[in-house]
């Protein structure tokens, strides 16, 4: 009996990696499923096509886009925007986040500021940034650091002073001074919760391009949308609003996959639902 | 060697922790300071480690005065506190980044070898059994060729056999290096197994409260003279009374 379960039950465990492989990764089946359903609604007349085409018009235009040579225009503008905010409000926000999370002093003189001032909803920033930057590129790059720069400096402070302080009393004792310290200990230790701001800054960089775009610009992605929006283009709104899912994934997982071998060791359940996904 | 004298530590809460320690260990000895739970016995550990400054008192190694961690002193904490980033062996190489590369992977070598995970060198923390993971943090210390080696419970967390194993290590190592160690436990046999004398201390405020010499090494745990030493631990430790008179 008991033999027989035992047996059963290796079968089951084994057989699944192998249809595993051929089977479509499962984040590709909602997407799929509500493309296909879309297509039929829209061929169907269920949708109004001048306020909701379906995906082939949507796909019509993006080729149309390409053809004409403007879709890589209009992405590398945005890249370039949220590529130049992320960079400048990650440099902010590392040298801000490492002082404030290493020195208690700096952290009182500083902190307590920069928490009012993310108080302030980072869009109320726009008319000034204007003002002092103009209309063009660098008020976007401006607004877009500006998103980027909190969770990065909120989770690099919070990541430092969360270090174990069993770990630097080691570092202490096997007589390493504080900027060994710093690099050999406080470094490491920080960059799991570094790359979850980055990522989240990152995050905050794409929806903050969106509001740049919008307030004024002749190319880029947000510019497509409001573009699409007052000649009256739903596929040219929904084409651009692709683009974003896309690239901001992409992105994202440039990201990822840049600090992976940084993280290797982590032990958390995080990594672990990864090691169960990578033997399936 | 190691010099304690009328050390006193009182924290900021008003805890008196320590209340005039005075203690002096001798080249090649091992010490054991017992004591239950709360008693001072990390903070005398800490204060000599250099992690902390005592109120009133010193510590001296070798004549110098302690304030702050001295290169010749190991340390091993209760837990393994291995950097989780680093292997095995980069966790031993992490105090002697110094040396010069031959030195540095001879000294790696014989310690991995000494406490027998050689074969682990390339291994992650994770990866490690609780005994395994302290086995690495003796070899850092060791590594570093301390003359004195500071203990603060380090095998209270493991199960007898590997707590025992590890003890029979220590003392192996000890046999062939004759490295001072001071060996903070609250376990009874484990102090009178190591310790050439075992401190017994009592809390509230922390002081020593007897001084007990186990006699000739080695120490077998299964003879009378062994039971009639535990019994005399425990009534120094008052713990008869505590228990009632049962
Ligand atoms: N940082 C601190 N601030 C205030 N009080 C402290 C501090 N550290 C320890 N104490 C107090 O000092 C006393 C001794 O603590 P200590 O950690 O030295 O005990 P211990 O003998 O090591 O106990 P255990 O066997 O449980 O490890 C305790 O009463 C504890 O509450
Ligand atoms: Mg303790």
């Amino acid at each position: 009996m008991s033999v027989s379960l035992t047996l059963a039950g290796r079968k089951e465990a084994a057989a699944p990696p192998r249809r595993a492989r051929r089977r479509l990764p499962k984040g590709w089946i909602a997407p799929l499923v509500i493309l296909v359903a879309w297509e039929i609604l829209a061929r169907a007349g269920v949708f109004k096509p001048n306020l909701m085409p379906g995906p082939t018009d949507v796909g019509g235009e993006l080729l149309y886009l390409f053809e004409r040579g403007r879709l890589f225009d209009h992405m590398g503008m945005t890249l370039w925007r949220v590529g130049g905010g992320f960079l400048a409000g990650v440099a902010a926000a590392t040298l801000f986040g490492a002082l404030t999370g290493y020195s208690r002093t700096t952290r009182e003189l500083l902190d307590p500021t920069i928490q009012a001032l993310k108080a302030v909803p980072s869009l109320a920033w726009v008319p000034l940034f204007i003002l002092w930057f103009g209309i063009f590129e660098a008020s976007k790059v401006a607004l877009i650091a500006v998103g980027v720069f909190f969770p990065v400096y909120l989770s690099l402070m919070s990541g430092i002073q969360d270090v174990d302080r069993k770990l630097v009393e080691v570092g202490e004792v096997l007589g390493l001074g504080r900027f060994e310290i710093v690099w050999r200990i406080l470094v490491p230790a920080t960059l799991p919760s570094y790359l979850v701001g980055l990522r989240a800054g990152l995050a905050l960089g794409w929806m903050f391009v969106i509001a740049a775009e919008l307030m004024g610009a002749s190319k880029g992605l947000g510019f497509l949308m409001f573009d699409g929006q007052m000649t009256g283009r739903p596929a040219q709104i929904i084409a651009a609003l692709i683009l974003f899912a896309v690239l901001g994934k992409l992105t994202d997982a440039a990201l990822t996959l840049a600090a992976r071998p940084l993280l290797a060791w982590q032990d958390s359940f995080g990594t672990m639902t990864e090691r169960a996904d990578a033997a399936r | 060697m190691l010099h304690v004298e009328r050390l006193t530590r009182r924290f900021p809460n008003g805890v008196v922790a320590l209340d005039g320690i005075d203690l002096s260990v001798g080249e090649g000895e091992i010490v054991s300071v017992l004591g239950t739970s709360g008693c001072g016995k990390s903070t005398l550990l800490r204060l000599l480690m250099g992690l902390d400054a005592p109120s009133a008192g010193r510590v001296t190694v070798d004549g110098v005065p302690v304030t702050g961690p001295v290169p010749s002193v190991g340390v091993i904490f209760q837990e393994p506190r291995l950097m989780p980033w680093l292997s095995v062996a980069d966790n031993v190489r992490f105090g002697i980044a110094k040396l010069d590369r031959t030195e540095r992977e001879a000294r790696l070598a014989e310690a991995l070898e000494l406490v027998g995970l050689t074969e682990f060198a390339d291994a992650y923390p994770r990866e490690l059994s609780g005994g395994m993971a302290q086995r690495v943090a003796i070899a850092r210390a060791l590594v570093r060729r301390p003359s004195i080696l500071l203990l603060d419970e380090p095998f209270s967390a493991l199960d007898n056999f590997t707590r025992i194993a590890l003890q029979d290590h220590l003392l192996r190592i000890w046999a062939a290096q004759r490295i001072t160690m001071v060996f903070v436990t609250h376990d009874i046999e484990e102090a009178l197994t190591l310790g050439d004398r075992v401190i017994v201390m009592r809390g509230s405020p922390g002081r020593i409260h007897r001084e007990i010499l186990p006699g000739p090494r080695p120490r077998l745990r299964n003879t009378l003279a062994f039971h009639t030493l535990k019994d005399e631990v425990a009534t120094a430790l008052n713990l008869f009374e505590d228990a009632g008179g049962i």
